[in-house]
């Protein structure tokens, strides 16, 4: 289904962004850029306490002080829903989601308990520190693993019991020759993007239209959400994104403060704006990735691994947020990743609530996660059964044979299909690239040196582009122009790039004259935004297949114009041209336009325009795949980790940008060495958060994080898309916690060492002092 | 605005400006100098001063010269200042190779030397700097001026014998003779951030033997100091890995470690050995 590449002038380039001049010229429109005449601003009161009963909010103080306009708790806003989830109502989930102003309870430090509405953000601050609140304390659960405790009367705090699995287990078990068992702690950390989050309400009562401006990632889901939560029409709610600092899963979901600023526009008549600052965020803003995992495989003698059995449980914080039980059940169902484990898998979830900032989807979620411990087993399977850690994962890996391979396991509610690839080519590929043996050996060297220096590697299979569909209109002005209407997101991935790249290509355009729209949810109706990796495998799909239908019809009213066969034309760079005429007629994009204007004498029967809409389908994910590889040096007497070198290999199908490929893995290996290494939300007894700053949240600067070396392949692209796109976001950060995790065990040479990460400078000095004694 | 309201006030002379503390320190008046570490903890409302007297316009507190012997820094000196050496002798080297571990670039060109000094952050690099050479403070109030020796000045966790009512208006350090050793260490999560741990050297070699050491640790406990078991255990010997380690390990017994979330007292103990190590072994 592929296309034979025809000389591409576009795709596979690495261009200059599209969308860089007004960033990097300060014109750039991020969210507190944006202000409305008359715009109150809102300040959240936020809980002090993890747990504890509201006895009474005190909010005259604040009301009286002059500016303010309002100052809302729960009752205010009674009739107004607890957020809802992304993808539908969910029965059995509705109790545990998050009001928007916390009723009755405070479930973590950080809850909204309430808003003030005032004429400048200085007075809000004010006003806010000048409400109280009276609350009386109950004991905080603070982990996941402990006793789940009451949420609320009937209710326990498992929210949910998640299973996935195939296959006899126990018997796989009983038969088996060697049970290797793993206790595995990953700690809770998140996407914190350096922009906090920032959101404008408006009520446009000339149009009936309520607006919500600055949210990015899924504004169209964000626009049927707040219809369905305020009880709107869904064409009566516009949302627009805005430029966007960083956004990993975590922003530009719905949360209480955007329905506020709605809720508040509405009801004040006056434009609301929020802008979060930074302890907020760390307190507010999904968390995510905190899992206990208790795993066990049942492995044969040549360590091929038979079945695998894994109890889970899972830390959500305080509430259900939009996406529900997405990240958990993604554990369940992606923790095999390439391994065939052919008998039997199981993997239950506790779905567990604790007093903590909720979490939700970070970058790779469930991947990250489940990439550490199965790559941790594989190692210590290697260990006990004394086989070669390498050869053990060539062992189990799904072969180019199999594919594509289904597994009876599912993600994001399909079945998982790897859709095609040579997981044991690849690998050879980085050995090669490496020169194995000859790093090995310099290793070992410097080992008996005594250097503390080891390398390690984890495999990983992603997945990206999740379906159904997606459609894109594209429309040429007379100007020769091309505008590509989509309902993406731009999270700053370079989606009007990508989007440009493949519209120009396809249609024999100028790329300098795309025009990419994406995030206005009046500009079309329908859109997925930028989440999953999903944006190159659907939407530029979609954009194709726009542009094949405008190309085609600029063809059609071409060969009219030039009185000459449609199979002798082509378009280069926006000109229609004649194919074995070099030099001869031509007539511009923008010539055509004009020419089916609705006005046009030419138009004949044609529909007016140069325009067209495309739709893509899919009934399936595809799922790229790759290998981290980590060398580190730690330093005995304090405990610290350097990391020295950093490779991945990924097979991505089809780079449609190379250049921005390897930034999406730079950036997302970045926050991976941040979960692996230094960044944790970590809570005292009483469950006051810890990190509430960036001196205690410790992000990786540029001096700690080592330039990676990049291995980018294109040998499988994709069957499931007619480019071949197989998704880049997520790999850059599935892999590290895996790879350091066995780097470290090497270079201290105590197998197993690690067992949760982040690895920190105090916890590893304790690892090696112990195994002296 | 983020921090709580606060009167504010710009004063041009240092009588002006002390004269102003003087009227507002009881009524929980600040001085304001780089705002490095003030101003973020006002805008978590954690620090709400009701008066921030502002220094950053004030003449005479610029200097930074050597005379008699001595480096007089002034309250308005910046880190940054020190990038480039200050001194031709040991003396610049070594403010130059630690200013480096100060936070990053955009906080050496506004935090000041005197600042760190007067806000006695334990983790500080230019207190631990302060401690080993004995440096002089000298404060100004309406009272009149006085100098202050640093083993006298630094009394906790930010807490100093600065009276509220006393500006810091320069800090003098000793120059050291040219062939004077030098090395510094420091172990933190990250670049710029604060220490667990660090170690400042200083020793001459005569004949062959360390004499007149100086080994100051910082970071580990509520304020920097030097450790004279650790000078001790030097005295005389010649520089090497075995009385490094010896000299490192009579600092760690004599340090009372400052414990916190992050880092317990055993491994702050543990890292402060290890500077030390590092530090002598550089000076060698």
């Amino acid at each position: 289904m592929n296309e034979t590449s025809r000389g591409s002038k576009w795709i596979g380039q690495s261009v200059e962004r599209l969308e860089d001049p007004p960033l990097v010229t300060g014109r750039g429109r991020f969210a507190a850029d944006i202000n409305f005449p008359r715009q109150l601003h809102m300040r959240m009161v936020r809980s002090n306490h993890a747990h504890g009963k509201i006895i009474s909010v005190d909010a005259s103080a604040a009301r009286a002080l002059p500016g303010v306009v309002a100052v809302w708790t729960a009752q205010d806003i009674a009739d107004v829903p607890p957020v809802d989830f992304r993808e539908g109502p969910i029965e059995k989930l509705a109790p545990y989601r998050q009001p928007v102003l916390a009723t009755g309870t405070v479930r973590y430090v950080g809850d909204p308990v309430a808003a003030v509405f005032a004429e400048d953000p200085y007075v809000a601050e004010d006003a806010a520190d000048l409400v109280t609140m009276e609350i009386e304390e109950l004991p905080p659960l603070l982990d996941a693993r402990h006793a789940p405790g009451e949420f609320s009367p009937g209710r326990n705090t498992e929210a949910d019991l998640l299973r996935q699995g195939y296959g006899d287990v126990e018997a796989a078990f009983r038969d088996a020759p060697h049970i290797v068992e793993l206790e595995l702690t990953c700690g809770r950390h998140s996407g914190v993007p350096l922009e906090t989050r920032g959101a404008l309400g408006r009520y446009d009562a000339s149009r009936d239209v309520l607006e919500l401006h600055g949210a990015a990632k899924v504004p169209h889901r964000n626009k049927e959400l707040i219809a369905r939560m305020l009880k709107r029409p869904p064409s009566s709610v516009a949302v627009y994104e805005s430029h966007v600092g960083g956004g990993f899963g975590i922003r530009g979901e719905l949360y209480p403060e955007d329905v506020l600023v709605c809720v508040g526009a509405l009801r004040l008549g006056r434009p609301v704006k929020w802008i979060e600052d930074r302890r907020e965020h760390l307190i507010a803003a999904n968390h995510s990735r905190n899992q206990h995992h208790k795993i066990r495989a049942a492995v044969a003698n040549d360590g091929e691994i038979l079945a695998i059995d894994d109890v889970i449980h899972h830390d959500n914080g305080a509430y259900v947020r939009t996406h529900a039980t997405r990240v958990a059940m993604m554990t369940c169902g992606v923790l095999p990743g390439p391994y065939r484990v052919p008998q039997a898998y199981r993997a239950i979830c506790h779905f567990r609530l604790t007093n903590k900032t909720p979490a939700a989807t970070y970058r790779a979620p469930g991947r990250y996660e489940t990439t550490f411990v199965r790559e941790r087993l594989v190692d210590a399977i290697a260990h006990q059964l004394k086989l070669d850690p390498i050869e053990v994962r060539r062992r189990n890996a799904v072969t180019v044979k199999e594919m594509p391979f289904k597994r009876p396991l599912e993600a994001l509610g399909e079945e998982i299909h790897f859709d095609s690839g040579d997981y044991h080519a690849l690998l050879d590929k980085l050995m090669d690239y490496v020169k194995w043996d000859e790093l090995n050996a310099s290793l070992a060297q410097r080992r008996a040196n005594g250097e503390m220096v080891g390398v390690g590697l984890a495999m990983f299979v992603e997945k990206a582009g999740l379906g159904p569909a997606d459609g894109v209109r594209i429309q040429v002005d007379t100007s020769g122009f091309v505008e590509v209407i989509t309902g993406g997101a731009s999270l700053g991935q370079g989606f009007e790039t990508v989007m440009g790249q493949v519209a120009a290509e396809t249609l024999g355009a100028d790329y300098n004259k795309m025009r990419v729209v994406h995030g206005q949810t009046d500009r079309i109706e329908y859109g997925i935004g930028a989440h999953a990796s999903r944006a190159t495998v659907m939407t530029a799909s979609a954009t194709r297949e726009a542009a094949l239908k405008v190309r085609a019809k600029a063809l059609d009213m071409a060969a009219e114009l030039m009185q000459a066969p449609i199979d002798t034309l082509d378009i280069v760079n926006g000109e229609v041209v004649c194919r074995d005429r070099p030099g001869g007629p031509s007539i511009s994009l923008g010539q055509i336009a004009a020419k089916l204007s609705n006005t046009s004498k030419a138009l004949g029967g044609r529909e007016p325009g140069l325009s067209g809409e495309g739709w893509f389908f899919t009934e399936h994910q595809v799922y790229p795949y790759g290998d981290h590889m980590a060398v580190v040096k730690v330093d005995p007497a304090t405990g610290g980790v350097k990391v020295e070198r950093y490779i991945i290999a990924y097979d991505i199908g089809r780079a449609i940008n190379p250049m921005l490929v390897k930034g999406q893995i730079s950036g997302g290996f970045a926050q991976g060495l941040g979960g692996a290494l230094l960044e944790e939300f970590t809570y005292n007894e009483r469950g006051d958060p810890l990190a509430t700053t960036f001196a205690d949240y410790l992000l990786p600067t540029v001096r700690e994080t080592p330039d990676v070396e990049i291995l980018l392949t294109e040998d499988y692209p994709s069957p499931l898309n007619p480019l071949g796109i197989k998704g880049a976001g997520e790999s850059g950060v599935n892999g590290v916690g895996g790879a350091i995790a066995g780097a470290i065990d090497n270079a201290i040479g105590i197998p197993g060492a690690v067992t949760e990460l982040p690895v920190t400078p105090q916890k590893l000095k304790a690892i090696i002092d112990a195994n002296k004694r | 605005m983020k921090p709580a309201p606060f009167s504010y006030y710009a004063p041009k002379t240092i009588e002006e400006a002390v004269s102003l503390l003087a009227r507002v320190a009881p009524d929980d008046g600040r001085v304001l100098a780089g705002g490095q570490s003030l101003v973020p903890t006002m805008a978590f409302r954690l620090a709400r001063p009701r008066h921030l007297v502002d220094i950053n316009g004030v003449s005479g507190l610029d200097r930074l010269e050597t005379a008699d012997g001595r480096l007089c820094i002034g309250a308005r000196v910046r880190h940054a200042a020190f990038e480039r050496p200050v001194d031709p002798g040991p003396l610049g080297a070594l403010l130059s190779q630690v200013v480096r571990h100060i936070a990053h670039h955009p906080i050496r060109t506004r935090g000041t030397f005197c600042g760190s000094i007067a806000h006695a952050d334990p983790a500080s690099e230019w207190c631990a700097v302060a401690a080993a050479l004995d440096a002089e403070m000298v404060a100004r109030s309406t009272r009149g001026e006085r100098a202050i020796t640093a083993h006298d000045f630094f009394k906790g966790i930010m807490t100093t014998a600065l009276a509220e009512d006393e500006l810091l208006i320069e800090v003098r350090l000793p120059t050291l003779r040219a062939g004077v050793r030098t090395g510094f260490a420091e172990f933190n999560r990250r670049a710029g951030d604060f220490a667990v741990a660090m170690a400042v050297v200083v020793y001459r070699l005569q004949d062959g033997a360390i004499a007149d050491a100086r080994i100051a640790v910082g970071g580990a406990e509520a304020a920097p100091r030097r450790i004279e078991q650790a000078e001790y255990a030097l005295k005389g010997r010649a520089p090497s890995a075995e009385a490094f380690a010896v000299a490192a390990e009579a600092a760690s017994r004599a340090l009372d470690p400052i414990e916190d979330q992050q880092n317990t007292a055993a491994y702050r103990r543990d890292v402060a050995r290890a500077m030390v190590i590092r530090a002598l072994s550089e000076a060698a």
